[in-house]
């Protein structure tokens, strides 16, 4: 396969805390994560899109198009935001970077077809860096890209 | 089966462009990179060879002899060189990362391919927040 990997980068904040732990549970499970004022990361996205090289143009998708699409769809949502109160997704879902990458990937997927259904390309991976020493990856099937997510997802990662 | 990388480094310059396009259509494929007065980058090249360690000598292959594949290769062929003008077939196939990572998998890939050993993988670096993977998978494409 080829694929081409673009590197992005957000800066947000969040706070984790889980609405279904106690006040107790939740300040072990998410030790300084649970501060309830929130703090913040400089996160480094990387979207992989797998796909066959064009013989004209030598691209497997336009970066060009691609770096539009992620500043549309993902950096204009995250970039710069508080995670609980500006993302309409994490209102009820603890902004983890687990959960980050889940809803990045299924913003990706969701729109995909409309900017590149033309494109014999696919998203096949997320990678998020949280710090320097956390990373969260999701790994994408081959088959089609609009499936949800939880059918589409082969694995998810976490590696620190 | 152990997997061996091994990374060089090269700067070049190029432009994209399709010539059958015009002017327009250019810029919104490649964005910039489409100037046709062209514009550098500091390549990174990282090549992965797979096989089993030699029973004897404990090796995949022998780095050293793979330093020099990519130093006769690639580096000195591609680097400080303008693709588009210098290095063939870029005079009429589009310098773009992926093409340029092709290509340095057909001029690595008989250099390392061996009964026990053979190519897994070319990761060209373009900039630090662009790269391209081309794996076996990706020939059959």
């Amino acid at each position: 396969m080829t694929s081409l990997t673009r590197r992005y980068r957000f800066s947000a904040s969040h706070r984790l805390h889980s609405a279904e732990l106690s006040e107790a549970e939740n300040a072990r499970v998410y030790g300084k994560c649970n501060n309830p004022f929130g703090h913040g990361h400089d996160y480094v996205l990387e979207v992989t899109v797998g796909g066959p090289v064009h013989p004209l143009t030598g691209l497997i998708v336009s970066v060009h198009a691609l770096d539009d699409f992620i500043e549309r769809h993902v950096l204009r949502l995250f970039a710069n935001r508080n995670l609980n109160l500006d993302v309409a997704q994490f209102a009820a879902l603890v902004p983890t970077t687990e959960n980050i990458a889940l809803v990045i990937a299924d913003l990706i997927q969701r729109h995909w077809h409309d900017r590149f259904g033309s494109v014999p390309a696919g998203l096949r991976r997320v990678h998020i860096q949280e710090t320097d020493r956390n990373g969260f990856e999701i790994l994408l099937g081959v088959s089609g890209n609009r499936a949800p997510i939880s059918t589409e997802t082969e694995s998810v990662t976490v590696h620190g | 089966m152990v997997l061996v990388t091994r990374k060089a480094e090269f700067s070049a310059s190029h432009f994209c462009r399709v010539r059958s396009l015009n002017d327009p259509e250019n810029y919104r494929l490649f964005g910039e990179e489409a100037n046709p007065n062209g514009h550098g980058h500091n390549y990174i090249v990282e090549v992965t060879v797979e096989g089993d360690p030699d029973p004897i000598t404990g090796m995949v292959i022998d780095l050293k002899h793979l330093k020099e594949v990519l130093e006769r290769h690639v580096i000195e062929p591609l680097d400080h060189r303008f693709l588009n003008y210098e290095v063939p077939p870029f005079d009429r196939v589009v310098p773009s990362t992926a093409n340029v990572a092709l290509e340095i998998w057909r001029r690595i890939e008989p250099e390392v391919s061996t009964p026990s050993t053979r190519l897994a993988r070319i990761r060209l670096f373009e900039t630090s927040e662009l790269y391209i993977d081309v794996d076996r998978e990706g020939l059959d494409a």
